[in-house]
Parts: structure tokens; sequence; C-alpha cells
């Protein structure tokens, strides 16, 4: 172990908040779905790197990375809205454990799909961001990490402004508070679900587009972030979008300063650590940092 | 004669069990040891989730923690160090027979399945989905870390199985009659349990648990009594399983493993334990059709059997919930019903009259 710099500490903490910044967008897309439809989507991470593909597909047939990146979010909301329509309406109102047997069906197909079409093979997606450091007061910080930071940020704050300042954000929150009242005040209620998805969708697509200059794209980029966005939901609060961002976040930081300075985690155990995390807050606290602990009436 | 139809069908399995070694070749024999292998999985996954109600993304976890434990039973610490391992001193010296191995790894997976139903209590639905999830990720990670018992990622070979008691059958003849025996007194033993009072405890409160603990069902008890029960079927499984293929890594029992088994009982049928046979059929033959169509001179991609499972599972929960068990209940039952009306009917009006 090399000798302990504060300059390096503080470079493993930026780098932690911009991957942590990536699990909180897919946490947060799984918080949306699970405050709309009451289930947690297994294939988020698929439906993310699926969307990440046509982005390259994009890139590659000449498009620039900002239209490639817009026209993607675009696709993934369409699929989001597709795919709650056409396979989740169906078995909304049945048990919970039959929704989450469909979800899996989805992963299995969409990365199947994927591997199908694009191939096992790894592919390089160029990153939006210029390859440098910037130096604030002796920390280097790559721009690379501001960027992601940044990005996912403002799709953070633009989905928050959404539900807060309009109408439609307003009958959505409706929605996932009272679905019964909310459709006798007028609000089509299965239109509101069907954009839940389409965001989430989105929220993944960002994340899947950030992690993949990193991460590298392949079939399987998007399954191990999915731990870590399960993690982090969990421990936010499954229901909570605060929760998820922050869960995120302090998720981020703290597995890449464990992976840096403590020998028995190290890279290997990093993911295990997370799954631990995952299942003391379950049992200890079920309802996370910010989640509403819930009341069963019979 | 209505009852007897269950009897003839059963016998009709039996007889097809014996009769297929007969004209199989090796290797198609080894696709239906596995075929055994995958039912006697599927049976303690559908107590668990098709009885009891409670979902496990981590049922091929468990298969891998039957085997590593069917592994080390085998070996023992002087098999496991001849390996490069550095088992530590509290393994017994000499390796055992596989035949005793399987029950044992089967009771070591049951107690660890139950000890993990403890904490799993607190959860449901989702929770539970997240956390048996959070296993079936964890335990490849895991078996890699722990090498000195494990042999790490370069996996253990065991000694190439043969037939005991010197009988003078091929060792796959035997291996296909150790699993399908095993099978066997496995679906036994489910039946007995499902039918009677604690499968009615279990399926009490998987229809609602509330009503059952007011009813005097301690949901404690029996849902981690599921736990352990479907672990050790699991534990079982996986014990078959790496002695049918004499080699273990981490990479044997992949997260994968644990989703295709889901699928699987899902498409068997769920809260029917004869269903499992459809489950694993397709668990061993869908792969290998999917990427080689039999009448089509033409081989799809790798990628192909998933997209075919997760496309037939999505239509199965959407057309078919009760699996393939229950499509043939839905065609059996109305001929039933209308056999039993013809019979009965003089008897009835009599004794209406």
């Amino acid at each position: 172990m090399t000798a302990f710099l504060w300059s390096e500490f503080f470079q493993q903490i930026t780098s932690g908040l911009a991957i942590g910044s990536i699990f909180a967008s897919l946490a947060l897309a799984l918080v949306l779905i699970y405050r709309t439809t009451d289930v947690v989507n297994f294939a988020q991470g698929e439906m993310a790197t699926f969307t990440t593909y046509i982005a390259w597909s994009l890139m590659n047939h000449g498009l620039s990375y900002w239209p490639a990146f817009v026209l993607t979010l675009l696709i993934a909301f369409a699929g989001g809205v597709g795919i709650e329509r056409v396979l989740i309406r169906p078995v909304e109102h049945r048990p919970e454990i039959v929704i989450v047997i469909m979800t899996i069906g989805l992963l299995i197909v969409i990365n199947g799909l994927t591997g199908w079409i694009w191939g096992a093979e790894v592919k390089a997606v160029d990153s939006p961001f210029p390859n440098k450091t910037v130096d604030v007061a002796g920390v280097a910080i790559s721009t690379q990490d501001i960027g992601t930071f940044c990005v996912c940020f403002v799709s953070v704050l633009v989905l928050w402004a959404f539900f807060r300042f309009t109408t439609l954000g307003l009958a959505m929150r409706a929605v996932a508070v009272n679905s019964g009242a909310s459709r006798l005040m007028g609000v089509r209620v299965g239109w509101m679900l069907a954009l839940g998805w389409g965001f989430a969708a989105v929220l993944g697509a960002i994340a899947g587009l950030m992690a993949a200059p990193t991460a590298f794209l392949d079939p399987n980029m998007m399954l191990v972030i999915l731990v870590y966005a399960f993690a982090a939901a969990v421990l936010g609060g499954i229901d909570s979008p605060i929760g998820a961002v922050v869960g995120g976040l302090i998720l981020g930081v703290t597995v890449n300063l464990l992976g840096r300075y403590v020998d028995l985690v190290g890279e290997e155990l990093k993911l295990p650590t997370a799954l631990a995390v995952l299942l003391l807050v379950l049992v200890i606290r079920p309802q996370g940092l910010f989640g509403r602990v819930i009341v069963r009436r019979v | 004669v209505i009852g007897g139809l269950k009897y003839v069908l059963l016998a009709a399995a039996v007889a097809l069990v014996i009769w297929i070694p007969q004209r199989a070749g090796e290797f198609r024999l080894s696709q239906f040891t596995y075929v055994a292998i995958y039912f006697i999985s599927l049976l303690g996954l559908n107590i668990l989730l098709g009885y009891n109600g409670q979902i496990s993304l981590g049922h091929g976890a468990f298969m891998g923690i039957g085997a590593y434990a069917a592994m080390i039973f085998i070996l023992g610490s002087e098999g496991l160090a001849a390996t490069g391992a550095s088992p530590p001193g509290w393994l017994p010296d000499h390796g055992m027979r596989a035949i005793f191995a399987i029950p044992l790894a089967g009771l070591v997976t049951g107690v660890i399945g139950y000890l993990f139903g403890l904490p799993a209590l607190r959860l449901a639905g989702v929770s539970l989905a997240l956390a048996t999830f959070a296993v079936a990720v964890s335990l490849p990670l895991i078996a890699k870390h722990y090498e000195n018992v494990t042999g790490g990622g370069g996996g253990v070979s065991l000694p190439l199985p043969t037939t005991p008691f010197g009988w003078d059958i091929s060792t796959p003849h035997w291996l296909y009659y150790e699993a399908w025996a095993t099978a066997g007194v496995l679906f036994l033993i489910a039946w007995l349990l499902v039918r009677g009072r604690v499968g009615r405890a279990w399926r009490s409160i998987r229809d609602g648990e509330v009503a059952a603990v007011s009813s005097g069902v301690s949901a404690r008890a029996y849902k981690t009594l599921a736990f352990g029960v479907s672990s050790a079927f699991a534990g079982v499984a996986g014990a078959l399983f790496v002695i049918q293929v004499s080699y273990i890594n981490p990479d044997t029992f992949p997260l994968t493993l644990s989703i295709l088994l889901l699928v699987s009982v899902v498409l068997g049928g769920l809260g029917s334990l004869v269903g499992g046979i459809f489950g694993a059929l397709l668990l061993v033959f869908l792969p290998i059709y999917a990427q080689e169509p039999p009448v089509l001179n033409f081989s799809f991609s790798k990628q192909a059997p998933s997209v075919v499972f997760g496309l037939v599972l999505i239509l199965m929960v959407l057309v078919a919930p009760g699996g393939v068990a229950g499509l043939l209940r839905r065609v059996v039952q109305p001929a039933r019903i209308a056999i039993a009306r013809r019979g009965s009917r003089p008897s009835r009006l009599a004794k209406e009259e």
C-alpha cells in the first residue's frame, strides 16, 4: 500500500461521486417505476444497455455525439412507454411476484436481443468530454468525472422540476399516492404509469451512456451497475427519489474508498460489499434512509 | 376410473424413465440425467415459490453451495490438498463415496438455506427477490475469493465417477439411474409434504399470510421450513450435477442459472410438482433446439435460446399463468368432468328422487 495522500483521497471522492451519479440515475429509474407500478424492474439495466447500443449505432452511422444522445433518449422514452403498454399493463393487477417474473422475462429477452443484434464483442463508445484533468486546489479532477456528474445532476434536476412545477407531474405524483382517487379526479392513470416507465427508460439510457466510455459497451455492461443501483435504491429507501440519489452518491464514494484503502475489500470484493449493504439495510431498516415505513393493516 | 388416470400416467412415466436408457446413446442419456437433476432443483423451487409464495432468484446459488459441499465431502482434506488448494484443518482427511456425499450435501445446503430464511422472514415479494438476487450475484465472487477451499477461479476436478458395487452397467447409465432414483425419492417426499398438514400451512400463508397467522399457523416456522426444504433439494441437485460433470468452478452456477430456474418453474407450472418435468425438459432441450432448429437447415445466433426462453416466459405469464401443467389441466379437467357426469348421473338422479 502506498503512502496516504490527501490529494489522492479527494480524487477518489470525486471519481466516487461521478460513478455514484451513474448509480443514482439508474436507482432513480428503479424508484420511479416502483412508485408508479409497485414493482422493481429487473430489466432496467438491460433496457439501458440496449439504448446505449442504439446510441453507438447512431454514432457509427455518422451522427455526432449530442444529436445521437438526444435521439437515443427519445427512442428510450418511446420504448419505455411501449413496454408498459404492451407487457406490464395486462399483468398490472396480478400479484407482484407475477410482475417481477414479467420483468425477468424482459431482462432475458433484451439481453439476448442485444447480443444477437450487436454481437458479444466489446464496443468502444466515445466520451463527449475531453480527456483532461482540471486542477482544483491541488486535486486533479478529470473532466470526464465532472461531465458525468453534471449530466446526471441536470437530468435529475429537470425531472424534479417536471414533477414539482407541471400539471402532468402533479398528476403523476397523485397516481403514485392514490391511483383510485386520482382516477376519480379525471387523471388518466394508465397513461401516467406508462409515462413513468418512459422517464425511467430515459434515466436508464443516460446512465448507460455515461457509463459506456469507462465501463466499455458489452451486452452485460449494466448488470453490475444494476446491482449497485439496487443497493443504492434500497439504501435510500426504495420509494424515495431523494433517497435514490443520495444512496447512489453515498454508495459510489464508499465503494470507491473501500476498494482503494481497505485491503480486505480491494477491487474484487467491491460488489459483494455493496450487496452486503443491500442485505443489511433490507433486514435492519427495510424502509432505508428516506423511505416510508409501510404499515400493514388487516 | 378417474382417480386411476393419475396412476396410469405415473406408471407410464416410470416406464419411460426405465425405457430411455435401453435406446438412447450415452450423450443423449446424459441429457436425460440433467433433466432429472433440474427436476429435483425445480421441485425445491416449486415448494418455495409455487406452494409458499416466496420468490427466489438465488436457487442456482444454493445448487452451487450443494455442489461445493459435495465436492469437499468427496475429495476430503487430502484430495483437496492434492488439487493445490490449502484446506483448513477441521475438514475430514479422507473423502467419502459419492452416494453418501449427496444426502449430506443436501443436508448442509438445507441448513444454510434455513439460516438464510431467518432474516428473509422480514422480507416479502420484491425485497426477497432483491435479497436472493444478491446471493446469486455474490456466490461466484465469494467462491473465487476463498480459493483455499473452493480451488478459486481455476476450479477443481473430481475423480471420474465409476459404477459402484461391481455392477455391469456403464458409468453414464449408473449416473442416469442414480439421478432418477434420487428424483423419484425426492418427488415422493415433496408430494407427501405438500399434500399434508405442512403443505396446507404453506399454501395458506401463500394465499393470505394475515389470515393464516390469525388461524394459528406459524408463518415464521413454516416459511423458514420452506426455505430449508427448498435449499436441501437444490443442494442435492447441485451434488448430482457436480458428480455428473466431475468438475466445478465458481462460474458453474451463475446468476443466469438462477434466473433460468425461475423461468422453468413458471413454465412448468407453479404449484404443480409434476410440472417440474416440463420445466426441466425445457431447460435442457430448449437451448439446443432454439439454436439449431431440428427441421430448418439453419442455425441461429448463440443468443437465440435466451430470447426464446424470455419470449416463452412472457407469453406464458400473459396467456397461461398455470404453465404447462395448467394447460394440461385445462384440457384434462373438462374431459374428466364430462366422464364423471356421465358415470354418476343415474345414481345421483336416483338419490334425488
